[in-house]
């Protein structure tokens, strides 16, 4: 049998999905169930007069109408589960439906239940709310002068943290030969999965179980947070995610919504179902990024980088998300020299609410903030010293000899060659052959230009003591049980919730590559509190590093029993006994064996167990990561620029990725594309934004640009392989890569073709009207 | 308020259905609704993201822009009415190049991928990524949905029936 790790293995959730098999929360029917539908704030900012719900229980086939006071004594606040340490984080108290002041345009504020969702939708425009609006701000910085409303009375200033690490940098500063300033813009993107958030609701009044089916990327958290909102013990409390349309970070958090839905199926005895409008997730949703940087950085002229300086306003929207403190503070600050050898740095970032949507992790979750910061600011050292960007980058990078290497915060990369995959993108685009295009296009009146991202990224979320020290309310180690059945066939349990990643697949290479057993014969579980006893889901590119890793640990647990039955069976000593491709033999006699599948049915059979062993053949594991993992590489970027028109054509894209071991080179490669499509596109299209009176202006599709098909040439990517030293499986984690390294790598080559008319930078996105109009305000070609 | 409903006839996925509904229902609705068919799925409310999209005799069309009482009498076939005792190439295509991840929106994407190698059976890519304008994939970055793509044009010419040889 062929070992399938490192294989491009077809995937086996594909079996159901593409025929449309799929079990989405949407796609749930249950008997006797009925539909929920929000009545949400239309204004961003205003008091609650009154809520009429006359009308709207009138028509008939409605059931209820639920609104903030009627679940005030019953149902707890919506928490936020991340506490930055020594930052005075204030809590933004939030109610499951509002019942005094609405903060946000979507803010929920009544609930209608109807035999149809027709019927609901149809109630809920009955519902008549009166408001006094009250003034609004939307902008991060703004938000904390004096004169401006505040969002919560009990957050003066509007700040709900600030923290900070690093020590004073103004002498080094003011000694340094060259200091290069920069203000980012670090917009607002929406996550857009392409499945709305749903939630399906049943209470069983018999065993007083509560069984919710919801879009989650972690069920066992939901079960935790939902457990202490709606005071069920969690033994009662069972969460599902059979199918999840994507997340990208937008079904991290616990939502109001399905907590509302819990509450409504208790209190009617009916299954309810709720499923959120694209509409609804353009303003209900959490939202990503959203952050204005001040940035310094200290150099020589000789080109070595001596200090970065931040400080930073990040938008935190109405109410703190479940990990939205944790985004722009340990997964932002603490990653700011990036993959160079910066001595000093410091970070001071202000955590401010506003009269917008909340905003949590978004793909790369704080390490994209991060990585535009750093990687914008390298290229406008270079050019502040006219030196080569890429000269610039090979004077800094952290050398292959230095890992592990500790950052100026403390946190230890594991492994790298970051000249290497810089070396390897160098060689798949001819720069010198480039640059000489670019100089003779010019005299043409044509602009081309190229643009680097050597970056480095930490994930694999990540070792529990860490995740206590920086504030995140659980552990972040992952669980796995390998039960082998009577016949030899496998079932894997984890506690990681991949939805579309792909784990059904690449857990079970790993499963038959330990076992040597077909990967047909291995199914794996997955997002279900009921079948799986505790994990902690699937997010910040943690699901094979840790997840994976768990399942090696089962893995060797199951092998080491099998053995000591081989042994007692085959009548030799333990240390006799080989394991290879499926079959256990005897060192030094050939012919003399058994297969794995006679030992699991001896396990099961248990009429000749070694002495004093329990029947069975099935492992549980808990991996709690030593480290993150730190997956880096070298992307590229070229652009042509119509500066008539102010058009950016992506031109080529090159992306050399290290994300360590490959378990399937087809998916990594899947994963990256993916990436890169959503960081190219804050680069270039996407931005959420809202008026002064906080409308999203950019609440529809129609409005705002994600990315389609035609918008990109054909990505060339390559690899190198540096595997991570602590981690069994030696993998890094691949699912943010593209979204954190992409996104300065086109700016940079856009500013680049754009460097002969002095422009130094444009706020993202870089659409044609902003990129024609900074073209005429240097007064035009 | 009482709502007015009728009698709608289709043909879905070759079998002739019956229901009485509000005039108002969206095909999409009726599809996943009346006749639990939810491999169609709604991913937007602005025509936008295509995952809603099925064939209405032969052609694609999002059917969240359509009333399902506007089917009346036509023949609507559905994800679930591609397979014919195996994979359609499409879904086959799909599989082997890994033209999915979350799948949400593969169901209309492939909707979508018949109909524009039935108008270009030896697409170019630029005709391919032209011609998924009308759909949104948050997952995949595209390129291997073009690559599924021109996979399956391959399978389905191989399927192309040979003409007759002349009997001389």
């Amino acid at each position: 049998m062929m070992d399938v790790l490192g294989q491009p293995v077809k995937r086996h959730e594909d079996d159901r999905l593409v025929r449309g098999k799929g079990q989405y929360t949407d796609d749930i029917r249950l008997p006797g169930m009925v539909y929920a539908h929000m009545v949400r704030s239309p204004h961003a900012h205003a008091k609650i007069k009154a809520i009429d719900t006359r009308a709207a229980l009138a028509l008939p086939g409605v059931l209820a109408v639920y609104v903030g006071s009627d679940l005030k004594d019953t149902v707890g606040m919506i928490p936020t589960a991340w506490i930055p340490p020594n930052a005075e984080m204030k809590m933004t108290p939030h109610p499951a439906l509002a019942y005094d002041t609405v903060r946000y345009v979507g803010d929920g504020v009544a609930v209608v239940i109807a035999e149809d969702p027709y019927t609901a939708s149809d109630a809920a425009d009955l519902v008549q709310v009166t408001y006094a609006p009250l003034e609004a701000v939307v902008n991060p910085r703004e938000a904390t002068e004096s004169d401006k409303p505040l969002v919560h009375q009990e957050i003066p200033d509007n700040v709900a943290f600030h923290w900070s690490v690093g020590a004073d940098l103004d002498d080094v500063f003011a000694a340094s030969e060259v200091v290069v300033r920069q203000e980012f813009r670090q917009q607002r993107l929406v996550p857009s999965a392409m499945e709305p958030r749903a939630a399906v609701a049943q209470y069983n009044p018999a065993t007083e179980e509560m069984t919710v089916w919801t879009t989650t990327q972690n069920p066992h958290i939901h079960r935790l947070l939902m457990s202490g909102i709606l005071g069920i013990p969690e033994h009662r409390l069972r969460v599902v995610a059979i199918d999840v349309g994507g997340g990208f970070g937008s079904k991290i958090a616990c939502y109001p919504d399905e907590v509302v839905v819990a509450y409504a199926a208790r209190a009617l005895g009916r299954p309810v179902k709720w499923t959120e409008t694209r509409q609804e997730n353009f303003i209900a949703t959490s939202h990503g990024r959203d952050h204005v940087q001040e940035v310094e950085l200290a150099g020589t002229r000789d080109g070595r980088i001596e200090a970065i300086r931040v400080k930073a306003f990040s938008n935190l929207g109405a109410y703190l998300s479940t990990a939205a403190p944790g985004v722009p503070t340990i997964l932002f600050g603490l990653i700011l020299n990036g993959a160079y050898k910066i001595p000093q740095a410091s970070v001071d970032v202000y955590g401010v609410v506003t009269h917008t949507t909340p905003v949590d992790a978004y793909r790369g979750a704080g390490r994209p903030e991060a990585t535009y910061l750093i990687e914008r600011m390298v290229d406008l050292y270079a050019r502040e010293l006219k030196m080569d960007p890429v000269e610039v980058r090979k004077m800094n990078l952290i050398p292959h000899e230095s890992f592990p290497y500790t950052n100026p915060f403390g946190l230890e990369y594991d492994s790298g060659n970051y000249e290497g995959t810089l070396r390897r993108a160098l060689e798949m685009v001819d720069y010198p052959q480039f640059r000489r295009d670019q100089e003779s296009l010019r005299k043409q009146g044509k602009y081309i230009g190229i643009g680097f991202s050597t970056y480095v990224e930490m994930c694999g979320l990540g070792p529990s003591e860490v995740a206590g020290a920086v504030g995140f309310q659980g552990g972040l180690w992952e669980s796995a049980t390998v039960r082998v059945h009577p016949t030899g066939k496998v079932t894997v349990f984890t506690g990681a919730s991949p939805h579309g990643q792909g784990e059904e697949t690449t857990f079970a290479q790993i499963v038959s590559h330990e076992l040597g057993m077909p990967v047909e014969d291995i199914e794996v579980v997955h997002g279900d509190t009921a079948r799986i006893a505790m994990g902690w889901g699937t997010y910040g590119s943690r699901t094979t590093v840790v997840g994976g890793a768990a399942l090696h640990m089962a893995t060797q647990k199951i092998i080491a029993k099998a053995t000591k039955i081989a042994a007692h069976k085959l009548e030799v000593s333990e240390v006799d006994v080989t394991f290879e491709a499926g079959q256990f033999g005897v060192a030094g006699v050939p012919g003399h064996g058994m297969s794995f599948a006679s030992v699991a049915l001896d396990a099961y059979l248990a009429w000749s167990l070694p002495e004093g062993m329990e029947p069975a053949l099935e492992a549980t594991a808990f991996y709690n990561p030593k480290n993150f993992t730190y997956p880096f590489g070298a992307h590229v970027a070229m652009v042509s620029v119509d500066p008539h028109t102010g058009d950016v054509e992506l031109m080529r894209y090159i992306a050399v990725d290290d994300v360590g071991n490959i378990i399937n080179p087809m998916i990594v490669e899947g994963q990256i594309h993916g990436g890169l499509v959503q960081g190219i596109g804050q680069a270039l299209y996407e931005g959420a934004e809202f008026d002064d009176q906080g409308q999203l202006i950019t609440g529809s599709f129609l409005d705002y640009a994600m990315p389609k098909a035609r918008f990109f040439p054909q990505f060339e990517t390559d690899h190198t392989v540096t595997p991570s030293p602590h981690n069994p499986l030696g993998v890094k984690g691949v699912g943010e890569t593209g979204a954190i390294a992409s996104t300065p790598a086109v700016v940079n080559a856009v500013m680049d073709a754009l460097a002969p008319m002095g422009i130094r930078d444009i706020a993202m996105p870089l659409t044609p009207i902003k990129v024609w109009n900074a073209i005429h305000q240097q007064g035009g070609i | 308020m009482e709502h007015h409903r009728m009698e709608v006839t289709m043909t879905v996925n070759g079998r002739s259905v019956s229901r009485d509904i509000e005039p108002r229902v969206l095909l999409v609705h009726f599809l996943r609704d009346e006749l639990q068919l939810t491999g169609t799925h709604v991913g937007c409310d602005t025509s936008q993201c295509g995952s809603c999209t099925v064939l209405i005799d032969g052609e694609a069309v999002k059917s969240c822009t359509v009333l399902a009482v506007q089917c009346m009498g036509q023949s609507v076939t559905t994800i679930e009415g591609l397979e014919q005792g195996s994979l359609h190439p499409m879904q086959e295509a799909f599989r082997e190049k890994h033209g999915l991840q979350c799948g949400f929106c593969t169901p209309g994407v492939m909707m979508t991928a018949i109909q524009l190698l039935k108008q270009h059976p030896n697409p170019t890519e630029s005709e391919i990524r032209e011609g998924l304008d009308g759909v949104l994939c948050r997952c995949t970055g595209y390129e291997t949905i073009v690559r599924s793509i021109q996979h399956a044009a391959g399978l389905m010419a191989d399927q192309e029936p040979q003409p007759e040889e002349e009997v001389g």
